[in-house]
Formats: structure tokens, sequence, C-alpha cells
């Protein structure tokens, strides 16, 4: 079997008494989308935290390329190829699109202890920039700051900043939220080809999306991973429609 | 509307230039120390505004590094008149450059452990912790008889400087004019890079500093230090102005002054702690001569730009930050 990109083993984290990680284990390998489901409150942002690093687990661990991520933190596992997007947009609101993308370009490039040379005027930061805003098609809104930038559009620029770091491996927290349908269409198309770049761990609550771009679907419920699998499995898992798709629909 | 700021700066920097000219024509000198005074507070701020325009970092203790500034200058000057070593047979000097190179990395070296300490808070915490450093440094200094405690510490005359008399007024504040000038071109080169970019980032958003790769507490130490450094500069050079290094120079009213000055002028803004430093000077000469109570009315007008102007000066003439 290939060796998974990302690979989660036994993993737990209580606030207070609440079980919010119970016991997860999950990979994600080269090439999919791996579709992370689950009720709101399951936990699943919250496993996105620990995996890029912004929250600690108490035990288990995570491994990304081979490498135990444990006492790294959210800048040092971002280098090594960790992008993510956030539920709730987290951008820096006065920079522009294309500042936002630029911060990710320099990251890529280096230490940013470099003190003189204009940004604006560095090719090398301004093109490369540019081109990832034209793939999420934001080009035209380049130098809106973020703060000006509708919900949907905030999300597309979380993505074209993960594109920017030369992700290895794409943690998406519900990153059609807030989108209208046309918006969520070209986005699950866009996805759908990302995964050839690097593999996607990808929350979502759009089933329409999720069932079209899954490769494998795990669902988390309290904290528990309660099915993992193909999808045809999973839509026809009596716990699952019990548990959650029962729910939705 | 964009291209505005870069014309109220170039006014901004004339009508400095023009105070001392004009007193000299008018045979007033006290008015060329009144611009030196704000020459030198603009560049103690524009240190701070490095950190707390630029990074967010609200540090309530710069006073310690305007302090050390200025006892630098004073200690050095007094041994080099006694003519006793300072420690190790190292002599004292009266030079100014090597006086601004020890007042700058001593200022870098004790900003470095008090930044790495403070930068662990964040918020009000790091306002307090800042704070309590300051007063500490400025507890040791005033229980120090070796070097005037409470009193302070005169220099004889003031220190030198190769090819300029700094003994007179209008040389003095053409020396202090150009660092301030050189202060404010480096302050623009940071904010344009990089570094500065990143700096930027982590006080708009540290975790999307963070989520790039880009680690904030670095990014803002650095900016810290350097801070420190141009505010330890600064402080020098108003030993020398006053012939005196003063314990209040370290004491928490100065850090306050520091901010206050800033936004006044404008935080974050290239010339902002130069309107915030004519500003503060002029009230304090003009409210001053008319009222012991002049800094109430100080208190009512920072109050006013809080509520109702802030960006300060400069986001009054030249209208909101463009970030390009
Ligand atoms: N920092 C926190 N402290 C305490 N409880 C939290 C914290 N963050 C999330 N929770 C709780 O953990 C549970 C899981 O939250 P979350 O991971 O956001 O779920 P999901 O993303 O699946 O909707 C929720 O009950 C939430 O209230
Ligand atoms: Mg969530």
């Amino acid at each position: 079997m290939v060796e998974p990109v990302l690979e989660i083993r036994d993993l737990r984290k209580n606030f207070g008494a609440l079980k919010v990680t119970d016991g997860v284990n999950l990979d994600l390998r080269p090439g999919e989308i791996h579709a992370l489901i689950g009720p709101n409150g399951a936990g699943k942002s919250t496993l996105i935290h620990q995996i890029s690093g912004s929250i600690r687990q108490d035990s288990g661990t995570i491994r990304f390329l081979g490498q135990d991520m444990a006492g790294l933190g959210m800048a040092a596992r971002a280098s090594l190829g960790l992008g993510r997007s956030f539920q709730i947009s987290s951008l820096a609101p006065e920079f522009s699109a294309l500042r936002n993308v630029m911060l990710a370009v320099q990251a890529r490039q280096g230490p940013s202890f470099r003190f003189f040379r204009p940004v604006m005027a560095d090719k090398s930061l301004t093109d490369p920039a540019m081109a990832m805003l034209e793939r999420v098609g934001l080009a035209a809104r380049s130098n809106l700051p973020a703060a000006e930038l509708s919900h949907g559009e905030r999300r597309q620029l979380e993505i074209a900043i993960a594109l920017a770091l030369g992700s290895k491996a794409f943690l998406f927290d519900e990153p059609m939220a807030g989108m209208g349908p046309e918006g969520s269409r070209s986005l699950t198309k866009f996805l759908g080809g990302l995964r050839r770049e690097a593999p996607i761990l990808l929350v979502e609550h759009d089933m329409d999306a999720v069932f079209a771009l899954a490769d494998r679907i795990s669902v988390l419920v309290y904290g528990r991973i309660i099915a993992s699998g193909k999808v045809d499995d999973i839509r026809n898992d009596p716990e699952v429609r019990r548990a959650y798709l029962g729910e939705a629909a | 509307m964009a291209a505005r700021e870069p014309t109220v700066n170039t006014l901004l920097a004339l009508l400095l230039m023009a105070v001392p000219l004009v007193a000299l024509a008018i045979g007033e000198p006290f008015y060329i120390t009144l611009a030196t005074r704000i020459a030198i507070l603009a560049l103690a701020a524009v240190g701070l505004n490095i950190a707390l325009g630029l990074g967010g970092l609200v540090s309530f203790g710069h006073a310690a590094f305007f302090g050390l500034g200025g006892y630098v200058a004073a200690i050095l000057a007094t041994h080099a008149f006694n003519g006793e070593p300072l420690f190790l047979g190292i002599p004292g000097t009266t030079s100014m450059p090597v006086i601004w190179f020890v007042a700058i990395a001593i200022c870098a070296l004790i900003a470095l452990p008090i930044g790495a300490i403070s930068l662990r808070t964040a918020g009000v915490y790091f306002i307090m912790i800042t704070l309590a450093f300051a007063q500490m440094i400025y507890y040791f200094a005033i229980s120090w008889p070796a070097y005037g405690g409470e009193d302070g510490l005169s220099l004889y005359v003031r220190n030198s400087l190769p090819l300029v008399n700094t003994a007179k007024p209008l040389p003095f504040f053409l020396v202090c004019y150009a660092l301030l000038m050189l202060a404010l071109a480096l302050f623009w080169l940071i904010r344009g890079s990089r570094f500065g970019a990143a700096l930027q980032a982590a006080r708009q958003n540290a975790t999307r500093l963070s989520a790039v790769g880009i680690a904030p507490f670095n990014i803002n130490l650095a900016a810290f230090v350097m801070s420190a450094m141009m505010t330890g500069l600064a402080g020098a050079l108003f030993a020398d102005l006053n012939r005196f290094a003063s314990p209040s120079m370290l004491s928490w009213h100065m850090s306050g002054e520091l901010i206050v000055l800033i936004i006044l002028g404008g935080k974050g803004r290239l010339f902002g702690p130069v309107a915030g430093a004519m500003l503060y000077v002029f009230f304090e000469y003009a409210l001053g001569g008319i009222t012991e109570r002049w800094q109430f009315f100080l208190g009512l007008i920072l109050l006013g730009v809080v509520l109702f102007a802030r960006g300060g000066l400069l986001g009054l003439l030249a209208g909101k930050v463009q970030h390009g």
C-alpha cells in the first residue's frame, strides 16, 4: 500500500468533560479527497485545528509525510506543506487579496527577515500571487482589501493562499459554506482537479459536493469516527443514516 | 487621494526645517531648542511606531530604552571627563558616534530578553509587563548613587561630532534632524519590505501569519528590538540636548508621552510621530505658557482624537492608510 501523506493514530482531546476527539484514526492518501462529515459540534473543526497545530492534542500521534508533528507549531507545520482554510475565514483584513497571497509566496521563498526590498515591486512575489488568484477566479478582485470581499470570495482567497504555499496536503474546513449554488458548483469542479496536486481532507456539509468529490468518507459523531469507507458504503451504512444522513435528509 | 500623504509628509518635513531657520532670522534661538526637542521626540516615536504602529505591540515601557540611551550618553561623558575607566579599563568617551553606537547596542541587548518575555503575553498583559520592566530599570537608576541616583546625571558640555560644532543650537538641530530623516527612511523601507508585510500581518491576524508558515513571535521580537534601538538613539540625543540624563526619561510618564505622540499624529503612519511631536511640543509650549494645567487640555485633545479622528493628524490631512 502507498504511504499515507497524513496519518492520525488514536488522537484524543478533551475540553473539560467533553471528549471532543475520542480516539480518532484517519489517514489521507496521495491523490485522494477524503471527506470528513458529521453533525455540528462533532469535533471536525477541532480535529483540523489539531492537525494544523493551532490546538495541541492530549494524546495520540499525527504524522505528516512520515514525520511526527509533536512539538511543531502551526507555522512549522505550514512550512512543511500543510495548507489549510478556516471555517471562519482568517485573513489579514486590511491587506488586499493580492497581498494576502503574496504573504504565502514570500513564506515559501524562505525567511521573512528581509528589510529593504519593497514587496510591491518584487515580481517574484506579485506574479505567482496573481497567478494563484487567477486560478481561483479572484484576479479581478486582487486590489480589494480582504475585509471588503464577500464570504465566498474570502473562502476562495484562503484556497489561493493554500495553493501559493505549495501545500503537500490541504485541510479545508467547510470551503463551500456561505457560497451560492453557482459558487459551490465551480468550487466543486476546482477541488476535483486540485486532488492531483495534493490530497485534500475536506470537511463539508454540502452533501452534493461531498458525494461528487470524495474518494473516501469518514463520519465523525461526538468525537468518534463511526464509519469510514467508499462513498457508496457510507451512503448505505445504517448507523450513518441514523446518526447523520437520516437527520440531514 | 492616494497621492496626498507624500505631499503632507514633505510639508511637515519642511515645516520642521523652517522653524530653526526662522528662529535664527528673528534672533530667537530658543525656538531652535524647541525644534530640536520635536525632532528627538519624533525620532523616539518613529522607533516606537515600528512596534506599536506596524506590529500593534503597545509597549508601555519604551521609556526604558529612551532613558538607557540618555544614561549611556551621560555615563560615557562623565567617565571621559573624570578620566576613570568604566570597567575592565574601558575609557569613557565624548564622541557622539561612539555613544550612539553603544546606546543602540545596549538597547538591543536589553530589549531582546524584555521582548522575549513580554511577547509571551498579548493585549493588556503585554502593556503591563513592558511597564513593569521599565519601572524596574527606573528604580534601579534612582537607587544607584554612583550615577546621580534621583538627581540624574549632568553632562559638562555637549558631546562632540567630527566637523560639527555641536555646542551651537543650529548644527545640533541639523544632526538630530538628519538622524530623524534617516530613521524615517528606514521605517519606510521596513514597512514596504517582506519583514514589514509579515509584521503588519501579525498585527492584523497572527493566526493567518502562522498558517502561511511564518511564526509571529520571531517577527514581533525582531520588531520590538529594532524599535528599542531607534528609541535608544533618541534618548542619547535627548541627554545631549538637555546636557542632562534625568531619571524621568525612564519613568512611565515618558512611555505614555511617546504613545500619545503616535496617537496624536497617526498610528502606523510614516510621519505620524513627526506630526504628533510637533503638536505635543506646541501644546506643551503654547498651553504651558498660559496654564500650569496644560496636560489637562492635552488630555481633552487626545480624547477628541481618539473619539473623532482615529487616524490622528495624518488621518485628517492625508486620509486613510493605503496598503498598496
Ligand atoms: N476552545 C474550545 N473550548 C471548549 N469547547 C470547545 C472549544 N472549541 C470547540 N469546543 C466545543 O467542541 C465541540 C466541537 O466543536 P467543533 O470542533 O467546532 O465542531 P464541528 O466543527 O464538528 O462543528 C463543540 O461542542 C464546541 O462547543
Ligand atoms: Mg466546524
